[in-house]
């Protein structure tokens, strides 16, 4: 089995985001590039998975869409211990268009179980792992918890309202994991950090796609009122105020 | 042309977040001046159906399949996809939740419709079709333009009030095929919890941190929450430890929410934390340290010991009842 995780690269969460170009775009000045959060658990959990030989995962291979800038972000997966990587080199405009490009790679090497983060921590939109999925016309597992293997073939956890199920599908499948696919993420060795200085990055040019969506603009979001203190003495007040004030008990 | 809402159905039953979400169509197919259609799979009884057109819903559809008997995302595409596109829908609305997460980006590419994920208002413009929608975690808002000639949208939960607005719209029932998109996914085993507020449902969240010390103290918390009808939450820390079970663990990497109120007990408020509450409607920080991040955040506050204030609190609560 051949396991692609998808990664992408965000802010770190601690961020300050600061806006440039009249408001239509983030100032990347100073900022620290990451693994998105979610990715490196799916990373996390992808070589867990490798490291039980009786699983049968011969390569964890990651892809990322992004220009020559983004390297060292992939380098870092490599670190974490990634087999090899894959970039395309473009600048992912838009879910629709990173989506298609990820597909068409994916086409082209073949892997049998891909793993994407539910969302990135910048864009927020949840949608690239099942795009990728319906481009290929292969099964999704969505808010995926676990996965393991089970006589050779993978079972997956999903969380569903008030519960969870366990799901097996045919491969090549999408895995779109969250909360819970990995404890904590690996940290890289230092082995490892000098291993992946020469582990092999494939380098794709992207193929002709659109983008269905534009950012016109970011705004803040609007400032809470200043916090409204109460007597810790009579914490009474404080029920008071959320009866016949803010009115939501 | 047409507006299509999604609206899931949770075993033949539908959820208050079902009625916002139709409430939400209605206007934006107001503000293109067409009608909403309201689509739900698998059976629900024609009483629970009708409740849909008193928010809104102008048609009614029920698609069901007797091969149909677990979630998957590709035989639900199918289907919407195949209605959407009978209806002319323009505009397809799903929750921001677990299905709409997993049904809406297949739509897309189905349809080549842009997505509009999380959005939390109306649309800012319907020509160029704008939205306003959350991104780096909820510290900037995007205004976001959907080019396709078919957009989509998912709807952050507790994002829109109901509005009533009655049809009388009668319920249809189709039977649908799934052959173009058979069902490959298998379920082999199923836990459900019962009898319990779900922490993505709930409109009022008590949830407790480190500052709890101990997760033998969590009774008056406990106590707190099952007396406002609220589901009980923790910050990540706690559910790392094991003192709390991984599903109440709400931030940026657990459970967003966005209830109407949020009560941080012992939470000092990690920028990951907020990321996962900061949609709440009124947020109430209980802390000792009154330099913690979460009183940024919350608009009542008390600087106190938590082990202390909670037991006032639960005998104030009780006092209301009485």
């Amino acid at each position: 089995m051949k396991i692609l995780v998808c990664i992408s690269n965000v802010p770190d969460t601690t961020t300050k985001i600061k806006f440039a170009d009249g408001n239509t775009s983030i100032d990347t000045a100073g900022i620290q590039w990451v693994i998105n959060p979610w990715d490196e658990l799916s990373l996390t959990r992808a070589l867990e998975l490798k490291d039980d030989q009786a699983n049968g995962v011969k390569s964890v291979t990651v892809a990322h869409v992004g220009p020559a800038s983004s390297e060292p972000t992939i380098r870092k997966a490599l670190a974490i211990g990634a087999d090899d990587a894959i970039r395309i080199n473009a600048s992912a405009s838009d879910a629709y268009y990173t989506a298609f490009q990820l597909a068409e790679v994916i086409r082209k090497e073949g892997f049998d179980m891909i793993i994407c983060g539910i969302e990135s921590s910048d864009f927020n939109g949840s949608a690239v792992g099942g795009m990728v999925a319906e481009f290929l016309g292969i099964p999704s597992v969505s808010s995926v918890s676990g996965i393991r293997f089970e006589g050779g073939s993978p079972l997956l956890t999903r969380e569903i309202d008030g519960g969870r199920e366990t799901v097996k599908v045919t491969a090549p499948f999408v895995a779109i994991v969250q909360k819970g696919i990995a404890k904590e993420p690996r940290i890289a060795s230092m082995r490892g950090i000098m291993t992946a200085r020469t582990k092999p990055v494939k380098v794709y040019e992207p193929v002709a796609a659109d983008s269905l969506t534009t950012v016109a603009g970011f705004e803040k979001p609007a400032p809470r009122a200043a916090c409204r203190y109460i007597d810790p003495e009579n914490p009474a007040q404080l029920i008071d105020l959320l009866q016949n004030e803010a009115k939501v008990i | 042309m047409s507006v299509l809402v999604y609206t899931e159905n949770w075993d033949g039953l539908f959820k208050k977040q079902s009625f916002e979400l139709v409430s939400y169509a209605s206007a934006v197919a107001g503000m293109m001046n067409t009608k909403v259609t309201a689509l739900s799979i698998g059976k629900v009884d024609a009483e629970e159906l009708g409740k849909l057109g008193n928010w809104g819903a102008e048609k009614i559809i029920n698609a069901v399949s007797d091969e149909l008997t677990v979630f998957d995302s590709q035989a639900y595409t199918g289907i919407i996809a195949d209605i959407a596109r009978a209806e002319g829908s323009k505009v397809i609305i799903f929750s921001n939740n677990i299905s709409g997460k997993a049904l809406a980006p297949r739509l897309s590419v189905r349809l080549k419709a842009g997505i509009g994920a999380g959005v939390s208002k109306l649309p800012l413009s319907i020509e160029p079709f704008t939205v306003y929608k959350r991104t780096y975690s909820g510290n900037a808002f995007a205004h976001l333009v959907i080019n396709s000639d078919v957009k989509i949208l998912t709807l952050a939960q507790n994002s829109f009030d109901l509005t009533e607005k009655p049809t009388g719209a009668v319920p249809e029932t189709i039977n649908v095929s799934i052959d173009s998109s058979p069902v490959r996914t298998v379920v082999t085993d199923r836990v459900q919890q019962t009898g319990k507020i779900l922490l993505t449902d709930a409109e009022i969240v008590v949830s407790g941190g480190r500052g709890m010390k101990s997760p033998d103290n969590w009774g008056p918390l406990v106590e707190l929450a099952s007396l406002l009808n609220a589901a009980t939450a923790c910050s990540r820390p706690v559910s790392d430890e094991g003192w709390r079970p991984h599903e109440e663990h709400t931030g940026q990497t657990g459970k967003m929410i966005a209830p109407n109120l949020y009560i941080a007990v012992g939470i000092s408020g990690a920028t990951q934390h907020l990321a996962g509450v900061s949609s709440s409607k009124y947020i109430v920080a209980i802390n000792n340290d009154k330099d913690a991040p979460i009183f940024e955040a919350a608009q009542y506050g008390i600087v106190g010991d938590a082990l202390k204030i909670l037991p006032k609190l639960v005998d104030a609560v009780k006092g209301l009842k009485k």
